[in-house]
């Protein structure tokens, strides 16, 4: 993992901040790292808690599919006064059905998966709920992406809330 | 109240002592579903459990509650406790069932409001 801009970030957010981290598929014990960290740049931004709030769910979510499903991905950030881009690219099996996919409570997650909690099928619906702009793409034997925007205007229009 | 404060009342031993327990208790979430609890628990809740696994930990952080208190019994293993003190996430054990805990939980926190 790693790449990211960790460094010390200037506060008045005047220009953009970006980073990625590769992510190691079947890798759970470095799960929640990249998002992490995301969440504590978001964090030193000052950006509102809210909308780190949301943003960190929906990257962990997306870190965690790639762990669960693919062989390996990268997971960039684009961090704008105006938003925050998320976009998660795996080499995996990617999805046949998406429309299936994004249905609360579908999962092909395999058994050991589910026993640690995971597999509910609620990581895409949870993505989409926690991001203003929402766009999945994937090729089966290839990979998918998942892009993200989080608006950073408290008042976005398209919020949608997650209770 | 605050997770301290809780630790008699929930039976619970606490396992990792190297951190505070004065950390603010706000409400609670019960789950052993990790996605689920992305979605709902929130600030401030004490999340009880039967996982133990090291991604409790992670989940914890990114949603920060207060701590986790894992019951039945159960014990999470060193590689978790010890990411738990890094980020700085209380974990208590219990041998009491999540139904118990969630009932002592809600008198006590409804008790203090009144
Ligand atoms: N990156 C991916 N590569 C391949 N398949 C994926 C990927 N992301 C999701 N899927 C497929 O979509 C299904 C639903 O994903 P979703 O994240 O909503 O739930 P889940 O991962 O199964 O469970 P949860 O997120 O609640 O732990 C998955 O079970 C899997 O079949
Ligand atoms: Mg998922």
């Amino acid at each position: 993992m790693k790449g990211g801009s960790g460094a010390v970030l200037n506060k008045s957010m005047e220009k953009n901040y970006e980073g990625s981290f590769h992510i190691v598929g079947g890798d759970f014990s470095r799960a929640g790292e990249a998002s992490t960290e995301l969440k504590s740049i978001l964090q030193s931004l000052g950006i509102e808690k809210e909308i780190v709030r949301r943003a960190s769910i929906a990257t962990f979510e997306a870190e965690m599919n790639i762990i669960i499903y693919a062989t390996a991905g990268i997971l960039r950030y684009v961090i704008t006064p105006e938003e925050i881009r998320i976009i998660a690219e795996d080499m995996g099996p990617g999805i046949e059905d998406i429309e299936l996919a994004m249905q609360e409570g579908y999962s092909t997650a395999p058994e050991w998966v589910r026993e640690m909690g995971w597999g509910s099928g609620m990581g895409l619906p949870n993505m989409k709920k926690n991001s203003d702009e929402f766009y999945i793409d994937s090729v089966v034997g290839e990979g998918t992406r998942v892009e993200m925007v989080i608006r950073r205007q408290i008042f976005s229009e398209g919020r949608s809330n997650d209770h | 109240m605050t997770i301290k404060e809780l630790v008699e009342v929930l039976d619970a031993e606490v396992l990792t002592p190297e951190l505070s327990l004065d950390l603010e208790v706000k409400g609670g979430y019960v789950s052993d579903l990790l996605s689920d609890v992305m979605a709902h628990a929130k600030e401030g809740d004490l999340w009880i459990t039967l996982q133990t696994h090291l991604n409790i930990v992670a989940v914890a952080s990114l949603k920060s509650v207060s701590g986790i208190v894992v019951v039945n019994n159960r014990r999470p293993g060193a590689e978790t406790l010890k990411k738990a003190v890094e980020e700085g996430i209380p974990i208590l054990t219990t041998p009491h069932t999540s139904f118990e805990i969630a009932g002592r939980l809600y008198q006590f926190l409804n008790a203090e409001k009144v």
